[in-house]
């Protein structure tokens, strides 16, 4: 089934969209996040066989059924625990899991948190919209606290989970970000990930226009986006600003908004991303809307770590390197059989 | 070994006996009567075994919750549970004498460590303030009762070994284990080679297995010496079918059986799993086999170990999970998933009693309507149950099968009897087991026509497993309610009502594919005492038993549950009265009553233990006189 021998038949998005109509709400994020994917497909190199889409339930998780490649839509939270199955029988598919907020990190947190730390090389991609859609509305676990909704009429008392920062503690090995709008950025990081040996997370802030209708306004709008968020590049200051005169500069450690040009700042004073330093990534981690502008792109990437799969794999091959011990016949005899004449 | 000075007296040779092991958690007991049941397999005896112990892994010393037994009955006959009455326990300690003592015949042996007797150890098991049962003339008049000061004897025959205190206390078992090797002239000489190996090898502690021999030797020249034993006894090998023989539980059985079911589908197994007792030690026993290709995976809980075996199953291994009943609930939903996508997924559960936590290390059989029908709406899977622990072998691999050919989830229902229970198993001929054979559909298949994920085998009605990787065949499948042949996402209600009717046909097809239900004894007359799973040997027993007083009576062992054999209902209508002994409140006669409105009357016993056969024999003997 490797796919390195054989030539690559030439791939457009249409190949990769099947007959299936999309049911997502007009204006949902989510058609943005699958037109990326559509596109970025034929870009990986992989025949499109040796894809395999897994998703949970959610709206966000009907995304297998409009890609044309092998695809399983699950039960609700699970997804994570199926693609590892999937990858562990057969490591040359290249699994990629699609899922909400609610899938993800509620009920499927768990999997979540073990799925990274084992880096089982699979790429997910998080469509988060801080809302349960599928439902008709109630709060998920990334909304923000007092929100009004069906089961929090007097405002919401959960405090939401940091995505990114669940994904640093759990040891994710590729942890990136993107607006659903941001098209180039997102083609970009999804390539990037699933061309990254390890588990890949990446978190699309995904806008719902039914239920959550601008939620990320403040980041994915064209006044709003330059202000609020910064683009990582690996090798280059964090500067930021609708007129890229803004940076981040460590001030006592601390991360700290400055603008370039004032009080003798220039951008050499500023951070530099490095996307191999966890130490960064757990700072960006922790970089929220007012405080700072958010980190967008590939806050951290480290493909030294070996893969799960690829360990599990090992130890087979390992076992096996001599060649003894396989005589079937022998392990059911075991070794204090005794002969009755 | 020294000339026999008891070669003046004559052994007793007995047809069977049984005894147990007993003490401290930390005692050793487990080991101790692997040992002495190595030694009599190896010896020729027929034998069953009963390990029994707590679920704490060091529960406070001396306390009655901390006991750990360890049953064996040995034999020169066909037998088939590990015993009812003890003829012989060995305590090591108050609290295993207090617990056990009741099991034990009027005028049964019982060989105690009377060092232990003190008063702080007899106190720590409740015995009342200056109460000793040693010195109790009941207990004396009772039982042969044997005394011997085996931590002082043990101490002082390794005095000079230069050991620590700790290191010689611990060998008190092997003392015992010299004593009772004696007792029923068994050669030592098996465990000498297992302390060997166990102490000199990756361990390096020779000196530790030397000690350990010493002791051994020293409670077996002990026996010879004192003279405090009216008799040896002799128990001959028993007449077995000719053949290689080893000893197994269930749960290596169930290893065995799914490495075999692995090989025999020339398919990988992943082995999804999260540690429960009694199933864990299945996992641990997968995981030494990798070089079989069998690959395991501890998962972080019940939910995605099951899930993570659908993964696999759909790349195209076999996904099987492992699991006690709190985990079979927790699964449910995923195997619902399994019967939705139509792939193959193996359920193991051993089952143990609760609900909840219940008592893990205790044996139950009160999963079966759980496994029949613990799921959400209409969800049939293909049920099967071992007899005992070799069965457990043949019916993994038929799980295997089965689930591989009806692409359909199947549960295995072990229990914890079963799964640590051994007895002797004539080792099939590998080459005599036949292929399981799977189909994996490729493009060239589909050149006429278009490759459509839910088009069936008419015959088993299984849909075709094309798996990722596969060119051209690319599809998705998926929990939502699918039209029939596409597979495409349907809300249509006729269809539904279809795929609910072929779900449940195509389990109930699987009947084509397992044997018909053997009647042991005559195949018609007054009563049919009907069991299934690991109660297959007490019923056996008991069946036995009563007819050799004279009564007509025979008995059938269901280890297909669902669907149950053709036969099965013909079977039942041939006797007046259907008795139905389980582990549980009634659970195989609801299914008997509703599926063929048979009256049945149930001995239902839910103690956590395997049934004694006086028991069995007595409440049957009730119906027949009823």
């Amino acid at each position: 089934m490797s796919t390195t021998e054989t030539k690559l038949p030439i791939y457009t998005a249409k190949d990769f969209t099947t007959d299936q109509d999309v049911r997502w709400c007009p204006g949902c994020g989510d058609y943005a996040a699958l037109a990326a994917v559509r596109k970025v497909l034929p870009k990986i190199g992989r025949k499109k066989e040796d894809f395999v889409f897994v998703s949970g339930i959610g709206c966000a998780a009907r995304f297998p059924y409009y890609v044309e490649t092998y695809g399983m839509h699950s039960i609700h939270g699970r997804a994570l625990a199926v693609a590892t199955g999937v990858k562990c029988a057969n490591p040359d598919l290249e699994v990629c899991v699609v899922s909400g907020d609610g899938d993800l990190l509620s009920i499927g947190g768990n999997h979540t948190i073990h799925t990274m730390r084992r880096n089982v090389d699979i790429t997910i991609i998080l469509l988060n919209n801080k809302i349960y859609g599928l439902t008709k509305g109630q709060y998920s676990p990334t909304s923000e606290t007092g929100k009004i909704t069906p089961t929090s009429p007097a405002g919401s008392i959960d405090f939401p989970v940091n995505p990114i920062a669940l994904a640093v503690a759990a040891g994710c090995t590729f942890i990136a970000r993107s607006l659903d709008v941001d098209m180039q950025n997102l083609d970009n990081i999804i390539q990037r990930g699933m061309a990254h040996r390890g588990t890949a997370f990446v978190e699309v802030y995904q806008d719902c226009n039914i239920f959550n209708h601008k939620a990320w306004f403040y980041a994915s709008q064209k006044d709003t986006n330059p202000e609020n968020t910064v683009m990582l590049e690996h090798g280059k200051p964090l500067v930021y600003g609708t007129d890229r005169d803004k940076g981040i500069r460590f001030n006592n450690g601390r991360p700290e908004k400055v603008v370039i040009g004032q009080d003798g700042i220039s951008e050499s004073d500023l951070i530099v991303h490095d996307e191999t330093d966890p130490i960064l990534a757990s700072m960006y981690s922790k970089m929220a809307h007012p405080e700072f502008p958010e980190p967008m792109g590939i806050l951290y990437a480290d493909p030294s770590k070996p893969t799960y799969n690829q360990l599990l794999h090992d130890q087979i091959e390992h076992a096996q390197a001599d060649g003894k011990g396989m005589d079937l016949q022998s392990l059911i005899t075991g070794n204090k059989s005794w002969t009755v004449e | 070994m020294p000339a026999d000075l008891t070669m003046d007296k004559v052994p007793t040779t007995l047809e069977s006996v049984v005894i147990r092991f007993c003490g401290d958690s930390g005692d050793g007991m487990q080991l101790t009567g692997g040992q002495f049941t190595d030694t009599s397999a190896l010896f020729g005896n027929d034998f069953a075994t009963f390990p029994d112990f707590p679920a704490e892994i060091r529960a406070p010393k001396g306390t009655t919750f901390g006991v750990s037994g360890f049953q064996i009955q040995f034999s020169s006959q066909d037998i088939f549970t590990p015993g009812d009455r003890v003829n012989a326990m060995v305590a090591m300690n108050p609290a295993g004498f207090k617990v056990n003592i009741d099991d034990v015949e009027p005028g049964g042996i019982v060989i105690v460590n009377e060092d232990e007797f003190t008063k702080g150890n007899l106190s720590k098991c409740g015995y009342l303030d200056g109460y000793n049962p040693l010195e109790d003339p009941e207990i004396e008049h009772k039982y042969a009762l044997i005394k011997v000061p085996m931590s002082r004897l043990t101490k002082e025959s390794l005095a000079e070994s230069g050991m620590g205190a700790k290191d010689i206390n611990r060998c008190r078992n092997m003392f015992a284990l010299g004593i009772v090797y004696w007792l029923y002239e068994r050669p030592i000489d098996n465990t000498k080679d297992y302390l060997i190996k166990k102490f000199s090898g990756k361990k390096n502690l020779p000196e530790v297995a030397k000690i350990n021999i010493q002791a051994l030797e020293a409670g077996y020249y002990f026996g010879e010496t004192a003279e405090i034993f009216p008799s040896r006894y002799r128990v001959p090998p028993a007449k077995q079918e000719p053949g290689t023989y080893r000893q197994i539980s269930g749960n290596e059985a169930t290893v065995l059986g799914l490495v075999t079911a692995s090989q025999k589908a020339s398919k990988p197994i992943v082995y999804a799993s999260y540690p429960i007792t009694p199933a864990s030690n299945i996992i641990h026993g997968l995981s030494h086999l990798k070089r079989f290709g069998i690959k395991t995976i501890q998962s972080e809980d019940e939910i995605a170990a099951v899930c993570t075996a659908i993964g696999a199953s759909f790349a195209g291994d076999i996904g099987v999970t492992g699991t006690s009943g709190p985990g079979l609930a927790l699964k449910g939903e995923a195997i619902g998933l399994a019967l939705m996508l139509e792939i193959p997924l193996v359920i193991v559960d051993v089952q143990r009693a609760g609900p909840a936590t219940g008592m893990p290390t205790k044996t139950e059989q009160a999963d079966l309507l759980q496994a029949m029908y613990g799921r959400h709406c209409e969800s049939p899977v293909i049920v099967v149950a071992p007899k005992s622990p070799a069965d457990c072998f043949n019916m993994a691999v038929e799980a295997v099968r089965l689930s591989t050919k009806y692409m359909c989830p199947v549960i295995y229902l072990s229990d914890g009897y079963i799964a640590n229970g051994a007895e002797p198993w004539k080792v099939p001929d590998v080459n005599s087991i036949p292929a399981i054979k799977i189909h994996h559909p490729s493009r060239e298949q589909f050149e006429d026509r278009e490759f459509l994920p839910y088009e069936r085998d008419p015959e088993t009605l299984a849909r075709a497993w094309a798996i990722p990787g596969t060119e051209g065949l690319e599809h998705r499948v998926g929990s939502l309610e699918k039209e029939d042949k596409t597979g495409n996402v349907s809300y249509d209600p006729d269809n539904h009502d279809k795929m609910v009717r072929l779900r449940a046909e195509k389990v109930k097809r699987a009947v084509n594919s397992i044997p018909l239900l053997e009647v042991n004894g005559d195949e018609q007359g007054d009563t049919l005492v009907l069991g299934w799973g690991g109660t297959y040997g007490s019923i056996t027993t008991a069946v036995q038993h009563i007819r050799a007083r004279g009564h007509q009576v025979s008995s059938a062992h269901l280890q297909y549950l669902n669907p149950m054999p053709s036969n099965t209902e013909q079977v039942l209508r041939s006797f007046k009265k259907i008795v139905i002994p389980e582990i549980n409140l009634g659970q195989l006669s609801m299914l008997i009553r509703s599926q063929f409105l048979i009256e049945t009357h149930g001995i239902n016993i839910v103690k956590g233990q395997p049934f004694k056969v006086d028991t069995l024999v007595e409440r049957i003997m009730e119906v027949i006189e009823s």
